[in-house]
């Protein structure tokens, strides 16, 4: 990497970027997107995520909702992170994501701006927010994998 | 009668006397008893007490240790009876506020019909809905909603408007665990009653706060849990009308709330309040209820509420001092301050205030159809009791002033 995304300094302009500029923020209503809603009863969000996979690639990331700076931030960086990347690929990696989060050694080169959310964990009840977007792809995921069993 | 002084008071609580008034190296500000409350050594030296010294079933044995657990479990129910000033047999434990309402809902199907009204209001905790949700759809009744009136209060004549000949059921909280307004329960209570409505007190948030007489507000049902106020966990209390617990259908069934039963199916029950106590019950938790009841009613309510009213008072000058809150419920008589940081979202301040030490809750309060009355995605929300002190009240008010920097929560140690 041309510069370390570690710098705390840097890694919060990051987080309040995304918070504040949204990325890929938008609804759509073609049916060839998968929706996905991810709501909890023990916290506010409230995070429409819509994914298009085409050939098993993912062609187009959009979504919508209300959340704390955390899970908007976080989803706004997943949906630039996983386009046109394969199913396989983005499963990838949201499991060094998910290795950052749990506070173990991680690959940072895979997950470009989502290192801004490897301190998440000193709020442990957070952590949960930082990966409301990544569990919502997974059942993207499942859903589309259904898809294709129906269409065999 | 004793003197409330928070200090003296945190000597009796573990939680702050055995930690040194501090959590992972901070000072201990919890601000979060809405959602529950420290107990006391008297009150866990009573759960101990039924486990080190007279563990048994009740109402099964007929030996002599048994008789000691009956015994404790009885004297429970006559302080409980007392506490609200109900008849003994009109008291029936349950696990908590959420079993007590979810009885009373499903023990009135046989009472609702279809065209039959609900009146519930929109600022009622889940407990307080979704079991009306089930029995509206098992009915055909229907739930009929008050709302609040520009200052988060209800008021007497829309709730007039609201009742009418088809209501059958008015169940709200006396307080409401977000906007923390007290009803005036009696008033109500006798326009329901002049409808032919029962009234159901969900009394979750006041219970713990003020003295409630059943009589006085003659309410039909009534509804608290115990670990709200300074009582174990899994622990409540059903209040109903002795006739009323006899006309309601048990919810639950099996060991101890029947009389006989054969293979033909026939079944008669057991007299209230044991009808509607089926199953071995949480009997340390009972005792342990007592012991709470007891020392609440040492130091009395008159001092507990003026105590609350200090600290709420302190805490919305301070926070409408520090210039960057809103806060929903700056009036309401009861120690619940409701409010948010000018754009920062509720979780964010709650996990900033945490970084902090500072203990309060965020989000909607289980209240969920609230929000759109306060125009609000979720508020922050702290709340008092009989430990906090004004050091606690201060340590809010000093981390809300820069809670714009709420990220500082994950990138400070």
């Amino acid at each position: 990497m041309p510069f370390s995304l570690n710098d705390p300094a840097l890694m919060r302009e990051m987080i309040l970027d995304h918070y504040q500029n949204p990325r890929n923020y938008k609804t759509v209503t073609d049916p060839s997107y998968i929706d996905i809603h991810m709501d909890s009863a023990s916290c506010i969000d409230d995070i429409y995520i819509q994914v298009k996979i085409e050939n098993n690639i993912i062609t187009d990331c959009k979504w919508h909702g209300k959340g704390c700076a955390i899970s908007m931030s976080s989803t706004s960086i997943m949906s630039e992170l996983i386009l046109n990347m394969t199913i396989d690929q983005a499963k990838e990696v949201m499991a060094e994501f998910n290795k950052m989060l749990a506070g173990e050694t991680f690959d940072e080169d895979k997950l470009g701006e989502a290192v801004c959310f490897q301190r998440v964990n000193n709020q442990p009840s957070r952590i949960t927010c930082a990966n409301i977007s990544w569990r919502g792809l997974q059942k993207a995921f499942l859903e589309e994998e259904k898809k294709e069993h129906e269409h065999r | 009668m004793r003197k409330l002084d928070p200090y003296q008071i945190r000597e009796d609580f573990p939680m702050y006397h055995e930690h040194n008034s501090s959590f992972k190296g901070k000072p201990l500000v919890y601000l979060d008893n809405s959602a529950t409350t420290f107990k006391p050594y008297p009150v866990i030296d009573s759960v101990n007490h039924y486990y080190k010294d007279i563990t048994a079933n009740t109402r099964r044995g007929d030996y002599s240790l048994a008789h000691e657990a009956d015994v404790a479990f009885e004297a429970s129910r006559k302080t409980v009876a007392k506490f609200l000033n109900a008849e003994t047999d009109e008291i029936c434990f349950t696990s908590g506020d959420t079993m007590a309402l979810n009885e009373i809902a499903y023990g009135l199907i046989p009472f609702l019909h279809e065209g039959d009204e609900i009146l519930l209001s929109i600022e009622e905790h889940a407990s307080n809905i979704l079991p009306w949700f089930k029995v509206a759809e098992i009915t055909k009744a229907f739930i009929r909603y008050l709302p609040l009136e520009e200052d988060g209060r209800i008021s007497i004549e829309t709730y007039k408007k609201y009742l009418n000949n088809h209501t059958k059921v008015v169940s709200l909280a006396s307080v409401s665990n977000v906007m923390g307004y007290p009803l005036p329960v009696k008033e109500l209570c006798a326009l329901a009653h002049e409808k032919g409505a029962l009234y159901i007190d969900d009394a979750a948030q006041s219970v713990p706060h003020m003295k409630i007489d059943v009589k006085e507000t003659d309410v039909d049902f009534l509804a608290f849990s115990a670990h709200k106020m300074l009582g174990p966990t899994g622990i409540g209390v059903l209040y109903g009308k002795r006739d009323l617990l006899e006309k309601i259908s048990p919810t639950f069934y099996g060991g101890e709330m029947n009389a006989r039963f054969d293979k033909e199916g026939n079944l008669s029950y057991d007299d209230i309040p044991y009808r509607l106590e089926a199953g071995t019950q949480n009997i340390a938790g009972v005792l342990g209820l007592k012991s709470a009841i007891e020392y609440l009613e040492e130091i009395g309510f008159e001092q507990i509420h003026q105590h609350e009213m200090a600290l709420k008072k302190r805490a919305v000058e301070g926070l409408l001092q520090n210039g960057n809150a809103v806060i929903y419920n700056s009036e309401s008589e009861s120690g619940i301050v409701t409010f948010n940081i000018k754009d920062v979202f509720a979780q964010d301040v709650a996990t900033y205030l945490s970084s902090k030490g500072v203990f309060v809750r965020s989000g909607q309060h289980c209240a969920k159809i609230l929000p759109e009355h306060l125009k609000t995605q979720g508020t922050v929300r702290a709340s008092f009791y009989i430990y906090n002190t004004i050091e606690d009240v201060d340590a809010l008010i000093k981390a809300c002033q820069t809670a714009e920097d709420f990220l500082d929560a994950f990138f400070l140690e």
